[in-house]
């Protein structure tokens, strides 16, 4: 038991068990499961700046922080606590891309180093991954109104055809970046 | 001592992406690969369960601890949806994670995931200030 919760958990463990969080926050709150959310409730409870947008009652949604507070202290749980593999056991058709089209060599831990340390900032590598991307993951799931759990896990499990639209909205960027910007990158 | 269950749930959920490694920007990649089932089958099967979960709740007219009426607020289109989807899907390709996995990336311990999530405020805060100027 203590070894398998040790181990990376398959997606047939882990995904119903992510599906239960939806009617979980339903029964315990009647709350909507989506994490981008809380980016919002920062932005007004820190910087509202008289943007109305981000004047609203934000303390009303303190739940959502103390979500994501939880989600953070899970991620130190079941990483540095429950223990780890070394690499993570993505297959050999993807680490051969990645070394080949990326010249990436480092394959230990959930990031690649070379592209993500934070000494990375000195040159564009650090600065594209770091802060372009995260940049376009906050202004994306606002604009889009959600991210991959509010559409695609709770707005498909709730039938709404809007979270499809989304949903191919992100594969068709993600696609784009993997297929065709990746390539001329590096 | 109300959001005390909402910490114990986000817990349990950030625990559940980061043993199962959605977190991680290698299956991220391996995903828009299209080189293994894994991210697939976690997203697939977590929207099954989801599914199944709310039209029983629906269907038998379940009720919140607190005995509140369910209810589930249907999301309106607008062109927003899908040019906000691709920009985040741009992101999500380049970070490798989703809101959800970057604060478990921080508790694990991943520094660059701080910067990361200052540039995702960042990405909020300007879409806020420019919403009125944007095409929906």
């Amino acid at each position: 038991m203590l070894e398998l919760l040790q181990k990376p958990w398959p997606w047939y463990v882990a995904g119903p068990l992510i599906g239960l969080t939806v009617p979980a926050l339903l029964l315990i709150g009647n709350k909507a499961l989506g994490i981008s959310s809380s980016l919002r409730h920062v932005c007004a409870a820190c910087v509202p700046a008289g943007i109305p947008f981000l004047t609203y009652n934000w303390r009303a949604e303190i739940w959502n922080l103390v979500f994501v507070l939880g989600v953070a202290l899970g991620g130190f749980i079941g990483y540095r606590v429950m223990g780890h593999p070394d690499v993570v056991g993505i297959s050999p058709e993807t680490m051969h891309d990645l070394k080949t089209q990326l010249h990436l060599t480092d394959f230990s831990g959930l990031l690649p180093r070379e592209l993500f340390s934070i000494d990375n900032l000195a040159n564009w590598k650090g600065w594209f991954f770091l802060v372009f991307g995260g940049f376009l993951v906050g202004f994306g799931t606002r604009y889009a109104g959600g991210c991959t759990s509010g559409h695609a896990i709770s707005g498909l499990s709730n039938l709404q055809w809007v979270s499809l639209v989304a949903v191919i909205g992100f594969f068709a960027g993600g696609l784009l970046m993997t297929w065709v910007v990746y390539p001329k990158l590096f | 001592m109300k959001y005390f269950k909402y910490l114990v749930l986000g817990t349990l959920f950030g625990i559940i992406l980061t043993k199962s490694e959605v977190i991680s920007w290698f299956r991220i990649q391996e995903m828009f690969r299209f080189q293994a089932f894994h991210m697939y089958g976690v997203i697939g099967s977590a929207i099954v369960v989801g599914m199944v979960s709310i039209q029983l709740i629906k269907r038998n007219r379940l009720k919140s601890i607190d005995g509140e009426e369910i209810t589930l607020a249907d999301k309106k289109f607008n062109h927003g949806i899908w040019i906000g989807g691709f920009i985040f899907g741009l992101g999500w390709a380049i970070t490798g994670a989703c809101p959800g996995p970057l604060f478990a990336q921080l508790g694990s311990g991943v520094g660059a995931a701080a910067v990361m999530i200052v540039a995702a405020l960042a990405g909020t805060w300007t879409y806020s200030a420019l919403r009125e100027k944007l095409p929906y």
